[in-house]
């Protein structure tokens, strides 16, 4: 019998912990597959970061380092300095790459630091219950934006994409997400399209994947997909922010 | 012939790092480490090495983090508000079990304090500094011949025991001139990394460096492995020098520059009569519990006199190894300023009439 479906290599038989309708596990079979179908499994080194994916060095087949909450972009810069010929990526969530890792993030991509970082904005703190994060849309309920988000008190979204694409150092910035079939498809083409990049040591990329967390949204899982596509995309729309013409 | 040269203390930690292998240096500005980094800035562009300056301690003491992960020999030096910074990295490596070098050339405190040598990060540098149970390896040169061969041993032993080894140094330290000798550096202990997160390459499972142990039993585990690994190390790797203990009456415990200013008082306190005597410990942790209570029991030693450039730090430690059984007095200057040998003297002084209880 012919195989037509099978679990990539490029993750462990590790179970995923992660919640009914959460679009990481999407995320980590894209990356996944696209490391084997490239051939750089063997080569890549990953790091983990702190919030919903701390422990994601299990699932990831690749070496894998875990670092310090919003400090994975300067670990990853170790790392590359390092070992250049390897493929380094960081995988961080909202709170920890746009709110307390905000420093090493934007100095990484002004160094133009030849790492691939694969950012999850879900607009919330995941793992740590649902606190307001600095990607949370105004008027969105949080546990500690309780009565909406209000600019006048707790100020406004950080378009993290638009942010770093103004500095010369960031070559190829995209933002993706995965609320259908042919948005994954895109998405796993930013996401081979950042490792090439690196390959060909152009300078620094970012992939931006806005995705799902229904537990703390409190919305059903395919209402959740709505919801990316309803609320979350009129604040960051998707497409390419850098690197349009970037031939690689 | 001898290969002596004349050379500030920080420029001769930033060589005897490159001498001692280490080919990655990450850090940011501050006073008054600051020839360290504009050594380390020609030297790694010399030696095919890897340089950068980070965008805050805090990213820096991560890179070195991320360095370590990766295998290589890094260092990475700052000063006292600097160091604070670098706390949460610091934590991470020890939990991480990764070798790296930290450099702290001591500012005066607390907050931005002053810029002038002093020794207010003995607690910070000893008892953690960082969260959770564990430990660095602590020394403290008092020349700069020592900070030439402390800082290549301090690789050494990081590799060794895969532990963070700081040196701990002052202003006065890194900003003076000594002569000094650039010994054949001793054959490396095995630098070969299995563990490290280097690309699989073929290994049958992937590398992990992780600190994080969400399973109770899993992390005292980890934890016993560290407190065993910290008893060796107490067993083995305690450094210290002893002067002129025979006979002695009192004896100084001091460290670093507070030990040198030491030094001269036991020449002169000799002069007029008084017999003193010195314990200086060179690894700050593990500290020479054992030799100060072999000290404390000798018939001839009636008190010791702990001099620090600090409110009195190190003598707590010194006061358990003791353990009562001598009377331990302090002095000690703060702000930048140093003791004079006279006013160490007075101290002597006051203890041989009994004057200080």
């Amino acid at each position: 019998m012919a195989i037509v479906f099978e679990r990539t290599k490029g993750l462990t038989d590790k179970p995923f912990h992660f919640c009914p309708g959460c679009t990481h596990g999407i995320i980590h079979r894209i990356i996944a597959e696209v490391m084997c179908e490239m051939g750089i499994l063997e080569d890549t080194i990953g790091v983990s970061s702190v919030g919903c994916t701390y422990n994601n060095y299990e699932y990831f087949a690749c070496d894998m380092v875990q670092a310090a909450h919003g400090r994975a972009p300067a670990v990853a810069t170790g790392i590359k300095r390092v070992h250049p010929e390897n493929m380094v990526f960081t995988y961080q969530g909202d709170g920890d790459l746009a709110s307390i890792g905000a420093a090493e993030i934007l100095h990484a991509a002004a160094r133009g630091e030849k790492i691939s970082v694969f950012f999850v904005n879900n607009a919330v703190y995941g793992m740590t219950s649902g606190q307001m994060a600095p990607t949370t849309l105004l008027g969105q309920v949080t546990t500690t934006s309780p009565f909406g988000r209000d600019s006048a008190v707790q100020g406004f979204p950080i378009n993290v994409s638009e942010l770093l694409s103004v500095l010369p150092g960031a070559v190829y910035i995209e933002r993706v997400s995965l609320n259908n079939y042919k948005n994954i498809q895109t998405a796993k083409r930013a996401i081979a399209k950042s490792f090439r990049v690196q390959q060909q040591k152009l300078g620094f990329s970012l992939i931006e994947f806005l995705s799902t967390c229904p537990t703390n949204w409190g919305k059903e899982p395919v209402e959740s997909l709505r919801w990316v596509e309803s609320d979350m995309m009129p604040q960051y729309p998707l497409g390419v922010f850098k690197g349009k013409d970037l031939k690689v | 012939m001898t290969n002596r040269v004349l050379m500030k203390g920080n420029e001769v930690i930033a060589e005897a790092a490159i001498r001692a292998g280490c080919r990655h240096y990450f850090g940011y500005p501050i006073t008054p480490q600051t020839e360290i980094m504009h050594y380390m800035a020609k030297r790694m562009v010399e030696v095919g090495g890897c340089f950068v300056q980070a965008e805050s301690e805090v990213a820096a003491i991560n890179m070195v983090y991320g360095a370590a992960a990766a295998g290589a020999r890094v260092l990475t030096s700052s000063s006292s508000p600097g160091i604070s910074l670098k706390q949460e990295g610091m934590s991470y490596i020890a939990g991480a079990e990764l070798p790296a070098v930290v450099v702290n050339i001591v500012r005066a405190g607390p907050g931005l304090g002053g810029i002038l040598p002093a020794q207010g990060d003995y607690f910070q540098a000893t008892k953690g500094g960082g969260h959770g149970d564990y430990r660095n390896i602590v020394i403290a040169p008092a020349s700069i011949q020592e900070l030439y061969e402390m800082t290549v041993a301090a690789f050494n032993l990081a590799d060794q025991y895969r532990m963070l080894v700081m040196i701990l140094g002052d202003g006065a330290l890194g900003q003076m001139m000594e002569p000094v000798l650039f010994k054949e550096v001793e054959p490396n202990v095995s630098t070969e990394k299995l563990w490290a997160a280097t690309g699989r390459h073929g290994k049958p499972e992937h590398n992990i460096i992780t600190s994080i142990y969400i399973d109770p039993d899993m992390l005292e585990m980890k934890n016993r492995e560290l407190v065993a690994k910290y008893a060796v190390v107490q067993k083995e790797e305690t450094r210290f020098e002893t002067l002129n203990l025979d006979g002695a009456e009192i004896v100084f415990t001091a460290f670093g520059t507070a030990s040198r200013i030491c030094r001269n008082v036991i020449r002169q306190a000799a002069e007029m009569g008084i017999k003193v005597g010195m314990i200086r410990p060179i690894t700050l942790w593990p500290f020479p519990s054992e030799e100060i209570a072999r000290i404390a029991n000798l018939s001839h030693v009636k008190a010791f006199l702990d001099i620090e450039l600090n409110a009195g730090q190190m003598v707590e430690d010194v006061r358990l190894a003791v353990n009562g059984k001598k009377p331990v007095h302090f002095y000690g200057r703060m702000g930048g300023n140093l003791p004079t040998q006279k006013e160490i003297l007075d101290q002597l002084l006051a203890i041989q009439k009994g004057e200080v209880r």
